[in-house]
């Protein structure tokens, strides 16, 4: 059980992230019983025997997007998202695919390399389940790392998390105030 | 100018509060070098040859003079009192030890100020005319647009790990003066035949290692699309721009691989799904912004102010600083006064906390309160009344600002190179001054006329030298330091790269190549002809031959 940040409060997480080993085919890897999480590559390869399971989720690399699931979106029961290393942004977009284009409303986990400082712009992309590494924070820094979910209270864009602009959002005082 | 309200100020706020806990947890070792590096970055912070160099944002250019002394001070307590303006209207300071930046955020916030996403690879500051709203060739006003997009891009939450860093440059005038075409994203306002306002939009320029002159991705997208449509090329960037190889991760790279046409069709087909929703901008938000930007309260005054032609009549070193440093301004009887940071001795774009105390009093006196960052690394006071140039030029000249070189030979772009920064492969500011101390005579620089000569101490081209005149760039070889000259380059309307003439020069060399390469073309040139059209008249084989006739090329080092 992986303790992760969800909805804003730290809780133990049963999902169980499939991975996949160097040199190993992500369509044949060894898929456990219970609520798992698979790359996209296996559900791909064996959609049906893991669709009737009804536990099953996928998680997308950070080179891959939502397109390649778009029909069996809305049934997932849980996506997750890879961040291999932080500076690859590509999750974020992935997620805010999934939530505005997909119409995605489930759990999205950010899982991998997820960090403080990047807490609330995941938050605001859609991710409601941020999962740090394993050991990468200690308890008493992760309850630290909540508060991190709202570094920005008011920010100017449109988000998943704001889905109208500042300017749309709230009556600004101009020039002449 | 654009002032704060209480939510542009709490987001700042709430930025020094996050930065100041993430050094104390990186000072306390919770935080390592690695997982610092993107935060400090994005807070404006690298870390250099001799300490942290600090970065601080300059949006469009705008200081207030209140901004002005806040700098100033700064230099003076944190620092070694004095600061560097850079190509892209940002100011850096290159002495402030790493404990204290967060103090000085802080004390930025209190002015409005702050160093977000001044480097790291997400949306850079915004640049823009540094003649903004005084040019008389101006059609739009760029500032409330790069004001609007600034605030899109402040924290964005999707586009803070880009595969590479993303500037955008804004231009409302004929003359484009913020070198749109080499900028990630160029965008030039204009009218369509219905006279409404859109943008005519660049993508992939960009300088550094590929140098790329910027595609027209569309000939016009109307305003209140512009936010949907940057979000859709960053959208694309971001999820396909290459992520293997930082030398081709730009967006030049992809935009080149894929071919501008199918680039084209990727944004418009992301564009699509989200043209005409919540980040349309609407009129209102426009109107509340550009009210920021209304022409200040100026005077009705003749065209010609009588005492100001006397003077320059009477008096031939204030009426060479007016023919160099002074321009026309759209309002009769106002003009704009360049403060030129480059006095020869004194690197390029330099400045130091007790002249900026003076600009802010001048700024106050003699325009409106605020001044105005060029990129090409000087200061102007954009609304000066004719009657008062004269006294503003004794001013300037007493406190060393008011060296008249604009667009002249000694008026050269230069990076802070190997004497502060640690990416450069060699040293740019002694070169410059090599050049300047050549050329000391006024009267032969005046009749060289305009020319741009641009340094970099290296290949990332923070001197912009690829569009210089004359460009010089800093090269190892085998760890020695060499110089390739470029010919030909242009920024403006005309952008173009320059091309390197051949094998490199020592650095000893540089100022007698300088000196050859300006003789070449005193020879060749017709009657007024400036430097730019001889060589695009002839050629680069006279300058060549000139240079490199008594020179043997440098023998390769042989590789063992």
């Amino acid at each position: 059980m992986s303790k992760v940040i969800q909805n804003g409060r730290i809780v133990s997480s049963d999902w169980q992230i499939v991975t996949v080993a160097e040199g190993e085919e992500a369509a044949a890897v060894a898929i456990p019983a219970g609520r798992v999480i698979v790359p996209l590559a296996a559900w791909l390869a064996r959609r049906d025997e893991l669709a009737a399971r009804g536990d099953v989720g996928v998680w997308f690399a950070s080179n891959e997007g939502p397109e390649a699931l778009a029909a069996d979106i809305a049934r997932m029961p849980v996506i997750a998202v890879n961040f291999p290393k932080f500076v690859d942004g590509r999750g974020y977009s992935t997620a805010v695919l999934l939530r505005t284009r997909y119409g995605y409303t489930g759990q999205l986990i950010a899982f991998g390399d997820v960090l403080r400082q990047q807490f609330n712009y995941l938050s605001r992309c859609g991710f409601d389940t941020l999962q740090p590494r394993e050991g990468r924070y200690s308890d008493a820094e992760l309850d630290a790392a909540v508060a991190n979910l709202n570094d920005y209270t008011e920010p100017y864009q449109a988000s998943v998390l704001h889905p109208q602009p500042m300017f749309r959002r709230i009556a600004r005082a101009g020039a002449k105030a | 100018m654009y002032r704060y309200d209480a939510y542009d100020q709490k987001l700042v706020d709430e930025r020094v509060a996050q930065f100041r806990d993430q050094m104390r947890r990186h000072l306390a070792g919770e935080l390592s070098d690695d997982e610092f590096r993107p935060v400090r970055l994005q807070n404006g912070l690298y870390i250099q040859r001799h300490a942290p160099m600090y970065r601080i944002s300059i949006p469009y250019g705008h200081l207030a003079s209140r901004q002005l002394r806040k700098l100033a001070y700064l230099a003076r307590t944190y620092d070694k009192g004095y600061v560097h303006f850079t190509t892209r209207q940002n100011v850096q300071f290159n002495w402030s030890p790493l404990e204290v930046i967060p103090e000085m955020c802080a004390e930025l916030a209190k002015v409005e100020m702050h160093s977000i996403q001044t480097s790291g690879n997400c949306i850079r500051n915004f640049t823009s005319d540094p003649f903004a709203g005084v040019a008389g060739d101006e059609h739009i006003d760029p500032r409330p647009w790069a004001e609007i997009l600034r605030q899109w891009a402040t924290f964005h939450p999707e586009f803070a790990y880009l595969p590479r860093k993303f500037k955008i440059a804004v231009n409302g005038a004929t003359e484009d003066r913020a070198v749109i075409q080499v900028h990630d994203i160029g965008l030039d306002l204009k009218k369509n035949e219905a006279g409404e306002i859109g943008f005519r939009i660049l993508v992939g320029g960009g300088l550094g290692r590929t140098p790329i002159i910027g595609r027209e991705i569309e000939s016009f997208i109307p305003w209140q699309h512009i936010i949907t449509y940057c979000e859709a090329i960053l959208r694309v960037y971001n999820r396909y721009g290459r992520r293997d190889n930082s030398f081709k991760a730009r967006i030049k790279i992809l935009v080149s691989a894929l071919g501008i046409d199918e680039f084209r069709w990727q944004v418009r087909e992301e564009w699509a799904h989200i043209k005409d929703g919540p980040n349309t901008l609407t009129v209102e938000e426009v109107h509340r912004v550009a009210d920021f930007f209304e022409d200040p309260s100026y005077e009705n005054l003749l065209a010609d102010d009588a005492g100001y032609h006397h003077h320059i009549a009477e008096d031939l070193a204030f009426a060479s600083w007016v023919k160099r440093n002074v321009r026309a301004h759209k309002k009769p009887g106002y003009a704009s006064a360049v403060l030129s940071l480059k006095k020869p001795g004194v690197a390029p774009g330099d400045i130091t906390s007790d002249q900026l105390d003076l600009v802010a009093d001048w700024a106050d006196r003699f325009s409106f309160g605020e001044a105005r960052v060029t990129h090409e690394q000087n200061l102007v006071l954009a609304d000066v009344k004719q009657s008062e140039l004269f006294t503003l030029w004794q001013l300037a000249r007493k406190a060393g600002l008011a060296t008249p070189n604009i667009g002249l030979l000694t008026d050269i772009i230069c990076c802070p190179g190997g004497d502060f920064c640690s990416l450069a492969n060699a040293k740019s500011i002694p070169i410059a001054a090599a050049i300047q101390e050549r050329f000391d005579d006024l009267d032969y620089l005046h009749d060289i006329g305009d020319i741009e000569i641009n340094i970099s101490g290296c290949m990332n081209a923070c001197g912009h030298h690829h569009v210089g005149h004359i460009g010089i760039l800093g090269v190892d070889k085998n760890g020695e330091e060499w110089y390739q000259v470029t010919i030909g380059g242009s920024q403006g309307n005309s952008a173009a790269i320059g091309k390197v003439i051949g094998p490199s020069f020592a650095r000893a060399e540089m100022a007698d190549v300088i000196s050859e390469i300006i003789e070449t073309y005193i020879e060749e040139r017709h009657e007024d002809e400036l430097f730019i059209d001889t060589v695009r008249r002839i050629g680069l084989e006279p300058f060549k031959a000139r240079v490199y006739a008594e020179r043997q090329p440098h023998k390769k080092v042989a590789n063992v």
